[in-house]
């Protein structure tokens, strides 16, 4: 039942969202029921529920694992959203509360889908639901945004539904009576038809890769973040893409006890170092620093499919890197909202001396910036240490390399746009933009807290959470 | 088991994607598209193996009147208030698409053949007519500029997919395939809402006007 209620309540909080009266009050609903959801997550967290078996919504160990830090992302860009609505007091809010607490209702239906179909339902309607949030502005950017957002998403989408019958008819050819819940496709094993589980793979690797951002099927993020609000940026970066890499990795066990892991790794390897190669490359370019953190998001994306395609130490480390990668991405994307808000524009060539202007902000997004580019001692250092770790230890040292190579190509991307528009002398246009924005205590915390929860998982780590990471990858390799 | 019926069913559904890929102008594409889309939901009712169940009738009756009519009227009236001008222009000419298309048809039924089936769908035509109603589906979203046939482009790749479905239609329950069905729907809505939207802030539905985002 409380199980259920992670998904029942932030729909109801969007029901009540549709029906509250008053434009300026309705924002605190975004907080109180981020609030009832990241308390319901943490208490089943430390209070694991049992889960049937042919359960088709569960709080598995899988989801303990990696729903805490997006419910956690949630709350703080809720409690952003108060004072950030207040701001854009000018635009009725209605449908982007109430679609933002649909979305977290159904990233938690998405997380706890343990049946095939169902998986699918969940995440298209995410992906539905997420279509208005990216066109808030209402800008002809926006629309071509979104525009290309559900093209591009919704072909993956659908290659994702075609391979999820892909699947479906593996176990049918192997003499399954259509159970589609992953843990009975995983107890037919060896008795699903092969090919079809490798088209399957194919199909929903490159479906719900698209939903991840994998390249190079990443083609609408950069789009999509760069002309969204921040808080839509941060909950789509670190909290959809987390279903989608969930996704991945379940469909990724029942291809595992069909007899096909190895395929299945060799291809995750391939897509995570091509994902982080292109997003390098594209860091180096990028003029505006709202897209370099879509390309930082494919990077870390990349980063996520080497952990899965590693065993189960990698794996480990993969599920540790969702938690520093949400908390540390959420810190950059509200900070760099705030510096968007203030320069009134995303673009390097014209933003210039945000040190100056914002200080508090560009701190905190410099700060981000060397966090989420792997300094310790914050969360991203030691989850890719642990990958890093877990790649020599299997013996892909070259992987490996390439993966270092990327990293460092990445950090001169990000700092080369980071330090172009905090340093240097504010233009008069962005001098006068800036004085319509205060740094008030609403705005600066949030990231600030992000920030501190990312210095945290790297500092102390709290063991109940290694166990958590750990359970999950016994759910899904079972052998190891 | 009708299975002569239904493959002249699936020959019918490829012949339209080819249809698809010829049509030079808008109405006649949606056309194409919304036949295609009574073809398909005509199927289900041939693969009962005795008796017709409910469910089956319930999913075909849904299917005929999403893909045959509303989805088409949507599109149809989408058209006419954006007043724009008929033509599809391509980015991949007609003959050129249409080759592609019938190269991908036989493509499709060689590569359905590496795939191993159940005994009861042996020489059925369902999974080379899903892969090449999905390859149409590509070509037409990638070759055509116009916002709307991009979305009927859309929507015969999702046609091949319903198509790969009834395989399983005898084994995933009712839930399932309504919330699919579901999905589908609300995605094409907000699809349109979309596509009114670019049609005023743009003024226009030409796809190679979205342009301003890039590196």
């Amino acid at each position: 039942m409380i199980t259920l209620s992670l998904i029942i309540v932030p729909l109801f909080g969007a029901v009540l969202a549709v029906m509250w009266p008053g434009n300026r009050t309705r924002p605190w609903l975004l907080p109180v029921f981020g609030f009832v959801h990241t308390a319901l997550t943490f208490w089943l967290f430390f209070n694991p529920p049992v889960v049937a078996p042919d359960a088709w919504i569960g709080f598995d160990p899988l989801v303990r694992a990696v729903l805490p830090p997006v419910s956690l992302l949630f709350l703080v860009c809720a409690a952003y959203g108060v004072p950030y609505l207040h701001i854009r007091s000018e635009r009725p809010n209605r449908v982007f509360v109430a679609l933002l607490l649909t979305t977290l209702g159904l990233i938690s239906a998405g997380h706890l889908s343990r049946h095939l179909g169902l998986l699918w339902i969940t995440t298209e309607a995410v992906t539905l639901a997420s279509v208005p949030l990216l066109h808030f502005n209402g800008t002809p950017r926006a629309f071509e945004a979104t525009w290309k957002y559900l093209l591009v998403g919704g072909t993956g989408i659908a290659l994702s539904l075609l391979g999820s019958f892909c699947l479906g008819y593996a176990s049918l050819h192997g003499g399954g009576i259509g159970d589609l819940t992953f843990t009975a496709l995983a107890a037919q094993g060896a008795e699903l038809s092969r090919p079809w589980v490798l088209t399957a793979w194919v199909l929903l690797l490159v479906g719900y890769g698209t939903k991840m951002g994998l390249a190079p099927m990443h083609t609408w993020k950069p789009d999509a973040y760069g002309e969204a609000p921040s808080i839509v940026g941060a909950i789509l970066a670190g909290g959809v893409t987390t279903v989608a890499f969930t996704a991945i990795l379940r469909v990724r066990a029942v291809v595992g006890v069909a007899g096909e892991g190895a395929i299945a790794d060799r291809t995750l390897l391939v897509v995570g170092l091509f994902s982080m190669l292109v997003a390098a490359l594209f860091l180096l370019g990028t003029r505006d620093f709202k897209r370099m953190l879509a390309y930082s998001s494919v990077e870390h994306m990349g980063i996520l499919s080497i952990g899965a395609a590693l065993g189960g130490a990698g794996l480990a480390a993969a599920l540790f890197h969702v938690w520093s990668n949400s908390l540390t991405k959420g810190a950059l994307f509200l900070s760099a909202g705030n510096l968007r808000r203030a320069a009134g524009s995303a673009a390097m060539d014209e933003v210039r001396g945000m040190a100056l202007l914002t200080p508090r902000s560009a701190a905190i997004f410099v700060t981000g910036m060397f966090a989420v580019t792997a300094l310790p001692p914050f969360g991203p250092f030691f989850s890719e240490l642990q990958i890093l770790r877990a790649a020599f230890s299997t013996g892909h040292s070259g992987a490996a390399a390439m993966f270092l190579g990327c990293l460092l190509l990445a950090f001169f991307g990000l700092t080369r746009v980071v330090f172009g528009i905090v340093d240097g002398r504010p233009r008069p246009g962005t001098r006068a933009n800036a004085k319509r924005f205060v740094e008030t205590a609403g705005v600066i915390t949030p990231p600030l807290v992000l920030l501190g929860l990312s210095l945290w998982l790297g500092l102390f780590t709290p063991a109940m959470l290694r166990e958590a990471w750990l359970a999950a990858v016994a759910q899904l390799i079972p052998s190891s | 088991m009708n299975g002569g019926t239904l493959n002249l069913l699936i020959g019918l559904a490829m012949g339209l994607n080819l249809l698809a890929l010829g049509s030079s102008r808008l109405p006649s594409l949606i056309r194409a598209m919304s036949l295609q889309g009574v073809v398909l939901g005509v199927m289900p009712l041939f693969m009962t193996h005795a008796t017709l169940h409910w469910s089956v009738v319930m999913v075909a009756l849904a299917t005929i009147l999403g893909k045959g009519v509303l989805i088409p009227a949507l599109l149809r009236r989408a058209m006419r208030a954006a007043n724009i001008d008929r033509e599809i222009e391509p980015f991949i000419g007609f003959v050129p698409s249409l080759l592609l298309g019938a190269g991908g048809t036989i493509a499709a039924v060689a590569v359905a053949r590496a795939l191993p089936l159940l005994p009861e769908h042996a020489g059925s035509l369902l999974v080379p007519g899903a892969l090449a109603s999905v390859l149409t589906g590509f070509i037409l979203l990638i070759g055509r500029a116009k916002a709307i046939s991009q979305v009927c482009g859309y929507l015969i790749l999702e046609n091949g997919i319903y198509l790969f479905g009834l395989l399983l239609i005898h084994s995933t329950p009712l839930l399932v395939e309504s919330g699919i069905l579901l999905d589908v729907t609300v995605g094409v809505f907000v699809i349109g809402i979309i596509v009114d939207r670019i049609q005023r802030a743009f003024d226009s539905l030409d796809t190679r006007k979205l342009t301003t985002l890039r590196e």
